[in-house]
């Protein structure tokens, strides 16, 4: 294959997949806008709002349940930060959106083996909790939240 | 990046027509919350607009540097720090859906590729560079360097784990 000819074709699969992300990003955006514009209330002070722990516990909860592109995550995360919700809670929500696939568990189980999947899943679950806790406390201790 | 990333997926524009019709019925039953939704909408899509760009300038790079069979080829059965570095950048640089992910990691289980290096691969795919701009414009940068820092740091600690915890229940 020729260097043009391979650059044009990874160019249209490029294509391809940003058109692919495109109504991700717009559907994404679209509800996130909708649930915060609805649910301000309950997400800032119903679900959210008991405790840096129980936040962060629900947002880890959330994240792990949750399915959807990342980009997705980035923007109800953003979004609940614009509506009060704590960095640590999103943080961990961020986290294991990425690292905990409960939808995605059958699918690793048959692929990976089952003792595999349910311990990696439970420790990055753990890990995202961790995780929110070190890098706000690392961010504070830095002076930079 | 694996092939089932570029097929045709109409699942994206599914959900977007789903959410739209949520919105023509919010219409109908609250104009005004629909409004401000859509408002809502209108100011986030105009913030993150320039950075797609970038996105799509990082999506295109993968596609044109890295594929699962290229990645496939230096994981093998290789071990020590050689092994720990090829996994965790392995992770961090493949993108697309993690089924593909799964099956080319499932080969290279069969293969006699060690445990902790699949959890400590599967872990760090957490770090999405083509995303990282969206994600600074979101969080700040310093923020996201942190974030990936002990990301990094956690794919290490999971692989060494699930490893162990595997192992003992066998």
């Amino acid at each position: 294959m020729s260097a043009d000819s391979f650059l044009k074709d990874n160019f249209k699969k490029t294509i391809r997949t940003f058109i692919n992300v495109v109504p991700i990003i717009v559907g994404m955006l679209l509800l996130t806008s909708l649930v915060i514009t609805v649910f301000q209330k309950q997400i800032t002070a119903g679900l959210f709002g008991n405790g840096d722990f129980l936040d962060t516990l629900l947002g880890a909860s959330a994240g792990s349940i949750a399915v959807g592109h990342p980009l997705a995550s980035y923007l109800l995360g953003g979004e609940m930060l614009s509506g009060g919700v704590s960095l640590i809670a999103v943080t961990a929500l961020l986290v294991s959106w990425v690292t905990v696939g409960i939808a995605q568990l059958p699918a690793e189980t048959l692929m990976l083996g089952g003792r595999f999947a349910v311990y990696r899943n439970i420790i990055s679950f753990i890990a995202a909790i961790a995780i929110a806790f070190l890098t706000i406390y690392t961010l504070q201790f830095l002076g930079l939240v | 990046m694996p092939n089932t990333s570029t097929k045709k997926n109409y699942g994206g524009w599914i959900f977007l027509a789903l959410t739209l019709i949520t919105y023509a019925l919010l219409g109908l039953l609250k104009p005004q919350a629909a409004t401000q939704a859509f408002n809502l909408f209108t100011h986030v899509i105009a913030q993150i607009l320039p950075v797609l760009g970038l996105v799509f300038l990082l999506l295109l790079a993968a596609n044109l540097l890295l594929e699962p069979k290229r990645i496939k080829r230096y994981l093998g059965r290789g071990s020590g720090l050689k092994g720990w570095s090829i996994a965790l950048s392995g992770g961090v640089l493949s993108i697309g859906s993690i089924y593909p992910w799964y099956a080319m990691l499932s080969e290279l289980q069969k293969k006699g590729m060690r445990t902790e290096l699949i959890a400590a691969f599967l872990y760090s795919r957490a770090i999405k560079l083509p995303l990282l701009p969206l994600m600074i414009h979101y969080f700040g940068a310093v923020y996201t360097l942190v974030l990936c820092l002990y990301l990094i740091v956690f794919a290490i600690i999971n692989g060494i784990l699930v490893e162990k915890l595997t192992k003992q229940s066998r």
